[in-house]
């Protein structure tokens, strides 16, 4: 095993376990925020996407990287423009929104 | 110089997302979470960009452009269209993992260790089966598919005589990578069973589906952090993965069944054998002006909101009914089911999209025990999660399942099109209960004229 793979393993479960106890506690309330929220996040494969859209090797590795980088980037843009629109909308008793 | 940046600024991302995800576990801060993730989002972007290895900037520019250009369009959908909005972009994620994880296979293979590729099988394989799964589950919750469960025999064989054979091709192209005519029959056996894991599943499933979805959309993406020996990657694709676990967890203890009983199940057909015996048994049916009348009088009011209020939109009526009782002194609390509606937390979002403060919305565990005390339990387009069966009736297919005790109400009203049994396909005994009294109509139609005589008569 590689010392990079090793490191990356390491990485993964303790992010597993650190997103597990935090997202345990976000409030049932804010489920569905959390989910476009955390499906924004996972857009960060637009970090491959560039660089396959961007080497330009071959036709095949530039047309794929071109169309996963316009995939993702919808994710980016739609993913956390529609969570602070939902989060805008909840409001407390008394308090008008903003 | 800027090589030493990069991973820097790769770092900084990943903390920003770890810290917007704590953020978004109250109200207050969770705005602040969404700017932190975006920014984090945006540095890991600019590092990219400063990567050395890109050659041309042309693609890239194209592509920013059209996702801007459909991605915001998908942010201004109306709040009632976000089930089908988030299986979209689950499906776009995945869609990205899949083709950046094909794109590295023809780039490097053979020369490619075993390792790197066993995690590119996986990153395709997830990839490609959420993508057409999610498209599936996305034709089912904008209705262009048929939402009720489509099951024949001999089903469960298929999907797992196709799984096998994605899993058998992925394993040879591991052990030998050089195979690449192989690669496209993998990819297209994961596209295939992505479909068919979805045909058997219901509408009321769609929590459990949607929150699964989600976590494989992340796996996807640490697997192509493995790919690419990336460990912003890693993270972020086993935050989202972990999310998504929690989140299917949830839905199912909330539906009392298993994973694998969601997956391959079938719910609805089953019961729509057993419920056909059912006998012509008298309920107790109102107008508008007498459940308006009810409402006079009470003091304590839970409102029991379904899918049915998201189908007939009735939200805002709603809330103008909160608005007058409230007015009238009358004491309006929403109790929220975790699987009413579509996905995890649609409830939640409908009624603050219609402006209804999220500290009259109360989960199911604390308001149970309010339901004594209450003057009227008002169900509007919910069923299932309200029937008494779930708690005493061992051969009740939801047996088990947690409810709502509406039925401890004085008065329960139940706004609803017509007799028709829910989703699982079986009588609700609420409806014959003598406390119960059954408003017949359009959800929105009779939550406006319930406004209309209640601001009447005072």
């Amino acid at each position: 095993m590689s010392p990079s793979l090793e490191v990356g393993l390491y990485v993964f479960v303790l992010a597993t376990f650190l997103g597990l106890e935090i997202i345990r506690r976000v409030s049932p309330l804010l489920h569905t925020p959390l989910m476009s929220l955390t499906n924004a996040i996972s857009a960060i494969t637009i970090v491959g996407s560039i660089l396959v859209a961007g080497e330009q090797k071959t036709t095949l590795s530039t047309v794929l990287g071109t169309l996963a980088v316009t995939c993702s980037m919808i994710n980016i843009v739609g993913g956390y423009l529609i969570t602070y629109r939902m989060l805008r909308m909840f409001r407390k008793s008394g308090k008008e929104r903003r | 110089m800027i090589d030493q940046a990069i991973p820097l600024l790769y770092l900084a991302a990943a903390a920003s997302f770890i810290l917007a995800l704590k953020w978004l576990s109250s109200v207050p801060t969770a705005r602040r979470g969404v700017i932190v993730g975006a920014a984090g989002m945006a540095l890991a972007v600019a590092g990219t960009l400063m990567k050395p290895e890109i050659e041309s900037y042309r693609w890239i520019a194209v592509a920013f452009v059209a996702g801007t250009a459909i991605g915001v369009p998908m942010a201004m959908m109306p709040m009632t269209a976000v089930p089908q909005r988030t299986a979209l972009s689950h499906a776009f994620g995945a869609l990205a993992a899949a083709l950046v994880g094909t794109a590295e296979f023809y780039l490097r293979a053979p020369a490619i260790d075993r390792f790197t590729m066993g995690a590119l099988v996986l990153e395709v394989l997830l990839g490609f089966l959420t993508f057409t799964a999610s498209l599936m589950a996305f034709g089912k919750l904008q209705e262009i598919l048929p939402t009720r469960p489509i099951t024949w025999r001999s089903q469960n064989f298929l999907n797992f005589t196709l799984l096998g054979l994605a899993v058998a091709s992925g394993t040879y192209l591991v052990a030998r990578p050089e195979t690449s005519w192989l690669f496209p029959v993998f990819s297209a056996l994961a596209l295939a069973f992505g479909v068919m894991l979805i045909i058997p599943i219901g509408g009321a499933d769609m929590p459990t589906v949607i929150s699964l979805l989600n976590s494989y959309a992340g796996l996807s993406a640490a697997a192509m952090g493995f790919v690419l020996d990336n460990k912003l990657l890693i993270i972020a694709g086993a935050l989202d993965g972990s999310s998504g676990l929690i989140l299917s967890v949830i839905m199912c203890r909330a539906m009392n069944r298993s994973f694998t009983n969601v997956l391959f199940g079938a719910f609805g057909q089953l019961q729509a054998t057993t419920g056909s015996s059912q006998e012509q048994r008298a309920v107790r049916s109102a107008t508008p002006e007498e459940a308006a009348g009810i409402l006079q009088v009470a003091s304590r009011v839970i409102v029991v909101p379904g899918y049915g209020m998201a189908v007939a939109q009735a939200q805002h009526k709603v809330r103008e009914l909160y608005d007058v009782l409230t007015k009238a002194g009358v004491d309006v609390r929403f109790a929220i089911h975790p699987v009413a509606g579509r996905m995890p937390g649609h409830m939640n979002v409908l009624l603050a999209e219609a402006n209804i403060p999220y500290d009259r919305l109360v989960e199911m565990e604390d308001v149970n025990s309010d339901f004594p005390q209450a003057d009227v339990a008002l169900v509007i387009g919910a069923n299932d999660v309200t029937n008494p069966a779930a708690r005493h009736d061992r051969n009740s297919p939801i047996y088990g399942m947690p409810i709502l005790d509406v039925d401890k109400a004085r008065t329960v009203m139940v706004i609803k099109r017509s007799m028709s049994p829910g989703f699982a396909g079986i009588d609700n005994e609420l409806y014959y209960l003598d406390r119960t009294l059954m408003v017949f109509g359009d959800a929105k139609a009779v939550v406006g004229n319930l406004v209309k005589e209640f601001a009447g008569g005072t």
